[in-house]
């Protein structure tokens, strides 16, 4: 199934559905970098609520959605990281590296609005 | 044993990863796993059933409960005939890869299970046996 993307002003929020494989994964990483460019996000948020897994793929992809995000111009925050699925993932040796999360859906777009008012304020300065 | 304590999935595509973990998890489940358990096996299941797709092209998972006095357990094999590890204690170091990968599934889910073994040949393929006790 493909994951929903909701536009909100210059946000993107992708709600993950349902357990996703690899294939599906991949393709929301490309919907995602499409979009992005497309209307000019400045943010995008991942909710992974329903994820009851994050593997070595899984983190390997939102890695990559960040880093496609960031070079368009776009911060990524990553929300719903399941307390078990942290566990596992730290177990496993799996960071998210740079990438931001929240707790869940209205903490990142908080944690959004913060990022991108200060981005705002620095292109004023210049 | 009766023949639900025993659970073949054939892997061959990366939608069979997800397959073979949901049936980890519901047999965890039924076997009176707790939820981090539950996770920890998913994922340890997702790491190994994507080595078979992504390493050796197709194999299969075969999930078992087995009982030692009071003491339940899953035992999860990782089987393929592809074209096994030539060095072992190589491939368990975190973040050796010969592919595009982190490097971290095989040694990640060495630390994810109570019990784990590998044995590899390149005529026959490469198997891992991992086990994680009930609490
Ligand atoms: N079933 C297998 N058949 C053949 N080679 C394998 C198999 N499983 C693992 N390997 C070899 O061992 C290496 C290490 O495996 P490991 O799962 O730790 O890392 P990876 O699969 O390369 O990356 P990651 O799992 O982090 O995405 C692999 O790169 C591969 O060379
Ligand atoms: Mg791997």
């Amino acid at each position: 199934m493909r994951v929903p993307i909701l536009k909100q002003g210059k946000y993107l929020i992708a709600s993950i559905q349902s357990a996703l494989s690899d294939y599906e994964l991949l393709q929301l990483r490309d919907d995602l970098a499409a979009q992005v460019g497309k209307y000019r996000t400045r943010g995008v948020i991942v909710d992974v609520t329903v994820l009851d897994v994050m593997d070595s793929f899984a983190v390997r992809t939102l890695r990559a959605i960040a880093q496609i995000a960031r070079m368009r111009g776009a911060e990524t925050i990553i929300v719903g990281i399941q307390p078990e699925v942290a566990f596992a993932m730290v177990q496993l040796g799996l960071t998210l590296g740079q990438v931001e999360t929240a707790l869940d859906l209205e903490e990142g777009l908080a944690l959004l609005d913060d990022r991108t008012r200060q981005d705002g304020n620095r292109d004023a300065e210049r | 044993m009766t023949p639900k304590d025993e659970i073949h999935v054939p892997i061959n595509s990366d939608s069979d990863i997800v397959t073979a973990r949901q049936q980890g998890r519901t047999m965890a489940l039924e076997a009176g796993f707790g939820d981090t358990d539950l996770t920890v096996i998913s994922t340890a299941i997702s790491e190994v059933a994507r080595n078979i797709v992504e390493h050796a092209l197709s194999g299969e998972i075969i999930l078992r409960i087995e009982h030692n006095g009071s003491k339940a357990g899953l035992v999860i094999t990782a089987r393929d005939d592809g074209p096994g590890i030539p060095d072992i204690a190589l491939a368990m170091q975190d973040g050796y890869s010969t592919g595009k990968g982190l490097g971290l599934g095989l040694p990640g889910t060495k630390r994810l299970m109570d019990e784990f073994d590998i044995v590899s040949d390149p005529e026959i393929g490469t198997t891992v046996i991992m086990k994680k006790w009930r609490n």
